[in-house]
């Protein structure tokens, strides 16, 4: 029954941190609290819904979420934010509008039925692992959570992007002071930021399904992973969604009546002590 | 976004609505509150789709006049469906209000009307004290239902199935406690136990603790109260983690509505409910109006669009008694009360109890595919003359309490 709950805890984790990273790189780089980021979330979603429908192949409709959302990132951030680059709260602003644009457009586009994207046969159906039964698809999301964990810890921490990213989180005034351009890493990340959440829809669309409003859900969680692992870490956001992913499970398995409590308390709590998050450093 | 008004006027065009106001002439103005946005937009649509539908194929006339409807968004949002009702009474001066989705959008317009007195009719909003401890004269639930009225001969239905053990789960507000209460309280009266009862927050995204703890409760069976998204994750996620196979499943009717499962395959299939409406069902007056419904909206109709559709029909009949004078707001209201309907899609005659609400015929429905491969509900079992009492006496049924996480009907 435990290892049952801790799979149930990690198989969200992952998705959350999915959904959470691109979130942070965004966050710590460009300092765009993007609260557009679940709405980005939702289209990727509905983009796999429609890709892998027509094709009938999930990994398509994945590739396609990924590619779409970085391109509605793209228009996003040259579109748009380039034209309040500097001012936060316009820039936060401006990401809540785009929020509301895109659901109703997806109002408009899908209707308000919940949908779920089709899974290949391959990952439906359940595997025996720590002597239960679990559906294979959570599991098949687990990994893809570590996959993504890997590569971009390999990409933070072993490429000139990577490191032009970690020297602009910290200070991106003396990274274009040294001739870098670094409007383009700005868009790159933003990009970057974007096909994650793009991802994330696509996986989240068959465990979690789609509707309007699925946009707010993930985006609190993944405000709380952030804010909980420190703006721009990775290993923060790791953290933060495990920590999470396991709250959330054991609380409604534990306390049933206070679920929302159980997560955000300690998320309270944390920030009372450390108020840029477990790895978060004053900007 | 919030903001998106459409004015559907009738036959007479978009004529300013407010200038004729003389008693009885001009349209009969009637003013439909639906969330056309926010999470339950899509049961919304289907509202204003069923309405329209109703009145379209009247040549939108009732009792001799004409019928104008305003519908407003409500925005799945109580303060919104307030302020929006006081426009529509207000300003647009509607004869009577319609509709709304969610209880606290319901309850929002009912505290409102029961100064302004304007009738008010609320084929969705099921809150169970709305037609019992707290009636309030004009707010009639014409081809409504209450929370807790089906779910009691859903509950008669597992006993006899043999099952003596039983799970529930179930969102955490107050049509969730009710479902489950008319549930909890039946089956424990038959002999049966409710062993466990989870309540988790409207929009969980992940059943995954729940299901671990439900495979493990040793139940005979397990009755979901799901609406919405929730309805779609729990059922799907019950079937990926084996427990369809192991445990049958029990859903409240608005968990296998259409609204929940046109998007849904094979894991629904075999999900077992109760209500009035059966999409399914062989009766040709049904048949006919399913047949109507796809040809107009493709796709089959949910509770939303028949109980709207049914609703604007019973009110159609009560101005025809009244002969149009909708400005005469106790005969409509009684005329409401007295009429009995028989035209609706249900092929059956459907009245009114002496508190409001209707008594139906209900129907034990399974989730199956059609010749054209849809999943529709199919009637496998009848329960007569279901009122929102049924075996229970009114007025001593209502000096128990309502019910609630800690009250179930069990002492």
């Amino acid at each position: 029954m435990l290892g049952f709950q801790l799979l149930n805890g990690f198989t969200f984790a992952a998705l959350l941190f999915v959904v959470a990273s691109g979130f942070t790189l965004i966050f710590g780089l460009l300092r765009i609290v993007n609260l557009s980021h679940g709405a980005l979330y939702l289209l990727g979603g509905y983009v796999a819904l429609a890709v892998s429908g027509w094709t009938g192949q999930f990994a398509a409709g994945v590739l396609a979420a990924m590619a779409a959302v970085a391109l509605a990132g793209l228009a996003l951030d040259q579109g748009l934010l380039r034209f309040v680059r500097g001012y936060e709260l316009r820039q936060v602003l401006l990401t809540v509008g785009v929020a509301f644009v895109l659901n109703d457009l997806a109002l408009v586009v899908w209707g308000g039925d919940t949908f779920t994207v089709p899974t290949p046969e391959a990952l439906t159906g359940a595997t025996e692992v720590l002597g239960v039964f679990y559906p294979t698809f959570r599991l098949f999301v687990l990994a893809a959570g570590a996959l993504v964990f890997m590569l971009l810890s390999l990409l933070i921490h072993r490429t000139r992007l990577g490191a032009l990213i970690r020297a602009g989180v910290d200070d991106a005034e003396m990274v274009a002071a040294t001739g870098i351009d670094i409007r383009r890493v700005f868009l790159g990340t933003f990009m970057l930021g974007s096909a994650l959440a793009g991802l994330g829809g696509a996986l989240g669309g068959a465990f979690l399904s789609l509707y309007p409003g699925a946009d707010a859900e993930i985006l609190v969680f993944s405000l709380a992973v952030v804010i909980i692992g420190g703006r721009g870490s990775l290993l923060g956001a790791a953290l933060g969604a495990l920590l999470i992913g396991l709250l959330n499970t054991f609380g409604q398995v534990w306390f049933p009546e206070l679920a929302y409590f159980v997560v955000f308390g300690p998320m309270a709590l944390l920030l009372a002590f450390r108020p840029f998050g477990l790895f978060g450093r004053p900007a | 976004m919030n903001r998106r008004t459409l004015l559907l006027a009738g036959a007479g065009g978009l004529a300013a609505p407010a200038l004729v106001r003389a008693q009885g002439t001009g349209p009969i103005r009637i003013g439909l509150l639906a969330p056309l946005t926010g999470v339950v937009a899509s049961g919304g649509r289907e509202i204003v789709e069923g309405f329209q539908m109703y009145w379209e194929s009247v040549g939108k006339r009732a009792g001799g006049r004409e019928v104008e409807t305003t519908v407003e968004d409500d925005a799945s949002n109580p303060d919104t469906a307030l302020q929006k009702a006081r426009r529509l009474v207000e300003q647009a001066n509607v004869h009577f209000l319609f509709g709304n989705l969610l209880a606290n959008t319901g309850l929002a317009v009912a505290n409102y009307v029961r100064n302004t007195g304007t009738p008010y009719f609320i084929p969705v909003i099921a809150a169970d004290d709305l037609t019992q401890r707290s009636r309030i004269p004009n707010v009639v639930r014409v081809a409504g239902y209450s929370a807790s009225q089906f779910s009691r001969p859903m509950a008669d239905w597992a006993f006899k199935q043999g099952w003596r053990r039983v799970a529930t789960v179930s969102q955490d507000y107050t049509f969730g406690h009710e479902q489950c209460g008319g549930f909890t309280q039946k089956f424990t009266e038959l002999g049966g136990r409710v062993t466990q009862q989870f309540w988790h927050p409207l929009n969980t995204a992940d059943f995954s603790p729940y299901l671990g703890q439900l495979a493990n409760a040793g139940v005979d069976a397990v009755f979901a109260m799901e609406t919405g998204a929730d309805a779609t994750r729990l059922i799907q996620q019950y079937n990926s983690f084996g427990l369809k196979r192991r445990i049958p499943l029990m859903g409240s009717m608005n968990a296998t509505d259409q609204s929940v499962i046109r998007t849904m395959g094979t894991e629904a299939e075999g999900v077992v409910s109760v209500a009035h409406f059966a999409e399914g069902s062989t009766n040709p007056a049904t048949q006919a109006f399913v047949a109507e419904y796809e040809k107009r909206h493709q796709k089959l109709p949910s509770l939303y669009g028949f109980s709207h559709y049914s609703g604007a029909l019973w009110v159609a009949e009560a101005l025809k008694k009244v002969e149009g004078r909708a400005e005469d707001r106790d005969a409509l209201l009684k005329a409401v009360r007295e009429t009995e309907l028989a035209g609706s899609p249900l092929g059956e005659t459907v009245r009114l109890d002496g508190y409001g609400n209707p008594v139906y015929t209900a129907y034990v429905r399974r989730v199956e595919r059609n010749a054209r491969g849809q999943l529709w509900n199919v009637p496998i079992a009848t329960y007569p003359n279901v009122d929102q009492f049924w075996s229970y006496e009114a007025e001593a049924y209502m000096r128990q309490p309502s019910y609630s996480r800690s009250f179930q009907g069990v002492r």
